[in-house]
């Protein structure tokens, strides 16, 4: 049960909901868009999100496709987890969104809300990052096409108002070599302590972690230590645990010390998958 | 704040009615309409005790508005009539306490019909979902299988 109550819109063009936005934001609404909506249901329960209007994006045709156009595949951003998982057109996303949260709740969990979440994991971005995805994002000046690394740096750098519509990923990557694990504190739901997305393409193996810092993130230096050649697969992980951003996590989940334990091991495994490196 | 008045198609009956658009769909299930089987856990997503079923596939009611079921056939254990998974439930004493029962069949409901042949992986995959204080996890999952195997 929510304390609050609000308005509650169902655009179903984009230019109608980035209007919306714009006219319920100067009325001092604190509009919000909702895909799954979990984030504004849960935290909103406890007095941590608020809003006077909702504007529910779900039945934007543009947000809702799932197809192969030409070189790329098209990903809508309310398209819920379970259902590409059900179609498993690109198996690392599969795989990596199979990790949130648990069967029933990726049922309302949509891409586009965890890729925009608050709650700092957004796993589900990781895939793309690897693949050098683009990303659709419409707004007051219509719709633009950009790099996901010129636009997420640990989280998607939305201006206000404007909305994720869809992910473009390139076919080569969907067919790419990948390794994807979420080792959590316990059990076999919750979020993660560490998850860890590789993909190996063009020789080079590719790294994405959640659950280490306070973001998720894909970083040159650690990847171009972990190719190094000429180097044992120990020195290669060495090298990049020593270039890992900052800060690192130290919480309940666990210290920033067994975080970094956990993650040298699953960086052995990467080697090992996807680099054929015999270490254990 | 201002109240909506929709339609709901629940258990295959239509029902008109007034909610706050903040009205969770568990809180309007029980509430509103007295289809008191959803049971309210942690209201946060992660015990499965409310779980429904929303076009065939698994909900967690509280972590669905009630205005966001507009156009959708809603399932509730109240919907369910003499399903085999119910029987199977009473045959292998799948519960203790009773609590998250409604829970674990709408999920396992929804599980058999989506996978009638669903593997080991598949059916933990989807029963994570679930609580069980009373731990009737053993014969949660004897239950389960007796249908799954039976079709
Ligand atoms: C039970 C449970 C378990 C969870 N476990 C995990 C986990 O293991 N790992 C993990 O990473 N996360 C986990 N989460 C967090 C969850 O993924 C996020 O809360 C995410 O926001 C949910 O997606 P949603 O579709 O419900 O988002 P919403 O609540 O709809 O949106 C989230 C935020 O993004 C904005 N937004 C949504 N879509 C768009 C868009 N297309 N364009 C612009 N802005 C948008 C919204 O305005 C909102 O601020 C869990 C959540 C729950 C409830
Ligand atoms: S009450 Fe809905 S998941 Fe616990
Ligand atoms: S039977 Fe008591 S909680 Fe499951």
């Amino acid at each position: 049960m929510l304390p609050f109550d609000f308005e509650y819109y169902k655009p179903e063009t984009l230019q109608e909901a980035v209007e919306l936005y714009q006219y319920l934001d100067q009325q001092g609404k604190q509009p919000m868009f909702f895909s799954g909506g979990t984030e504004l249901i849960t935290l909103g329960r406890i007095d941590l999100a608020y809003t006077e209007a909702v504007i529910d994006i779900k039945d934007i045709a543009e947000c809702k496709v799932m197809q192969v156009s030409g070189d790329h595949l098209l990903i809508g951003s309310t398209l819920t987890l379970t259902q590409i998982e059900e179609a498993n057109l690109f198996p690392l996303l599969t795989k990596t969104a199979s990790q949130v949260a648990d069967h029933s709740a990726r049922g309302k969990i949509t891409l586009g809300g965890n890729i925009c979440a608050r709650i700092f994991y957004r796993e589900a971005v990781l895939p793309f990052l690897l693949a050098d995805s683009q990303v659709v994002i419409a707004g007051t000046d219509g719709g633009k096409v950009v790099a996901i690394h010129d636009v997420f740096q640990g989280e998607l750098k939305l201006k206000r108002g404007e909305i994720l519509v869809q992910t473009a990923t390139e076919s080569r990557f969907i067919r790419a070599p990948f390794f994807s694990f979420k080792r959590r504190q316990q059990w076999e739901t919750g979020y993660p302590l560490i998850t860890v997305a590789a993909l190996k393409i063009d020789q080079e193996v590719r790294v994405a972690v959640s659950g280490l810092c306070p973001f998720p993130f894909r970083s040159k230096e650690v990847e171009t230590a972990l190719n190094k050649s000429g180097q044992s697969a120990v020195a290669r992980v060495d090298g990049a645990l020593a270039v890992l951003p900052k800060p690192i996590l130290n919480d309940v989940e666990g210290s920033a010390e067994y975080r970094l334990f956990v993650l040298r091991n699953l960086l052995v495994d990467v080697l090992a998958a996807l680099d054929g490196v015999r270490i254990r | 704040m201002q109240s909506h008045t929709i339609t709901l198609n629940i258990n295959e009956e239509i029902h008109i009615v007034a909610v706050k658009a903040a009205d969770t769909l568990l809180y309007t299930i029980r509430g509103k309409l007295g289809l008191t089987g959803a049971k309210p856990g942690c209201l946060n997503g992660d015990c499965g005790a409310c779980t429904v079923n929303v076009d065939g596939w698994p909900m967690k009611s509280c972590l669905m508005l009630t205005v966001e079921a507009v156009g959708k056939k809603v399932t509730t254990i109240e919907g369910l009539r003499e399903t085999p998974i119910q029987q199977a439930f009473v045959e292998n004493f799948a519960f203790q306490c009773g609590y998250c029962t409604p829970g674990f069949i709408m999920n396992c409901h929804s599980l058999i019909q989506q996978h009638p042949d669903a593997d080991d992986q598949t059916i933990k995959e989807w029963l994570e979902s679930n609580i069980c204080r009373c731990t009737s996890y053993i014969e949660i999952e004897k239950a389960v299988k007796s249908v799954l195997n039976k079709k």
